[in-house]
């Protein structure tokens, strides 16, 4: 099964990238464009055929280590 | 006093600080690569700066749960003090043995000078040394020194003496152009509560001998001798 995972600043984390991509955006003439928030895209490959248990392995994966949750939440998708 | 310094692939400041551990103690630290499961007996644990696993996913999340750190952790929570520079204080807020984490600098740029530090807490074994509210100068060299912290754990680490180090300017004045990163409350260097475990993003090692062209760094290794041998 295929997992895929977003990973993205919590509210009130101050996202200093987003805010740079944001003032670009202006620059480049894209207006009206406001919070942006830059985050991490993983995907990976399970050998498990159980949606459920696949979904609780990620999400074990995610709390240990592809997250770090005093700043991050995550989002998980299983296919 | 016996140290060990645990050495990551990626690390670059191991033997910078086994150099001023030396020179304070007269005993060269145990260096422990981060594959060993087994920590030699030791009165203090570095976890030295760098770039453990080249900052991969998050400054310090794979050194964190690297083998050895599991004993790392377990000596910390048995009293053992570590002293956690640079990518070791971002070690150290991976494993959760201090609060908070270290994000992108504020400005987006890698900061790699001197800066100035006001010692907020001189009541610890690492600070002893200092005086309240001494100034002194000592490097910075960071991508991701951006202390961050929910409001309440902020209010927890201030209220219970727990912020070792602000930046400040030469004069003592704290904030504002003198922070290099943007850290909440212009915190420099965090203590767990019982002041046994100190990460901080400056490197005392780099200013640590009259040859590198200062020593404010160097009555950290000094109290750590005092206080441990």
């Amino acid at each position: 099964m295929k997992a895929r995972i977003h990973i993205t600043l919590k509210n009130g984390v101050l996202d200093p990238q987003g805010k740079a991509i944001e003032t670009t955006l202006s620059h480049l003439g894209f207006a009206g464009v406001g919070d942006v928030r830059q985050g991490k895209y993983i995907e990976l490959e399970l050998d498990e055929t159980d949606r459920e248990k696949a979904h609780a392995t990620v999400d074990a994966m995610c709390s240990q280590l592809l997250a770090n949750t005093v700043i991050e939440n995550y989002a998980i998708e299983i296919e | 006093m016996k140290a060990s310094v645990i050495v990551f692939p990626g690390s670059n400041c191991d033997r910078d600080v086994a150099v001023s551990l030396a020179a304070a103690s007269g005993t060269s630290p145990r260096m422990v690569w981060h594959a060993e499961t087994d920590l030699p007996k030791s009165d203090l644990i570095v976890l030295p700066g760098g770039f453990s696993f080249g900052d991969y996913l998050r400054a310090g999340a794979m050194g964190a749960r690297s083998p050895i750190m599991r004993a790392v952790i377990d000596a910390a929570h048995a009293g053992t003090p570590v002293l956690g520079i640079c990518n070791g204080f971002q070690l150290l807020t991976e494993t959760g043995l201090l609060p908070g984490a270290l994000m992108r600098n504020a400005a987006l740029k890698f900061v790699c000078r001197d800066v100035f530090l006001r010692v907020t807490q001189p009541d610890s074994l690492f600070t002893a040394r200092y005086v309240q509210d001494q100034v002194i100068r000592v490097p910075v060299a960071h991508h991701d020194g951006n202390y961050f912290a929910d409001a309440e754990t902020v209010a927890r680490l201030e209220g219970d003496g727990c912020v070792a180090f602000r930046y400040c300017d030469g004069a003592g004045s704290v904030g504002g152009a003198a922070n290099p990163n943007g850290s909440i409350n212009d915190i420099a260097g965090v203590f767990d509560p019982a002041r046994r475990i100190l990460g901080l993003m400056p490197h005392p090692e780099r200013l640590a001998d009259p040859a590198l062209g200062g020593t404010d760094g160097q009555p950290m290794f000094a109290s750590l001798v005092e206080c441990l041998s």
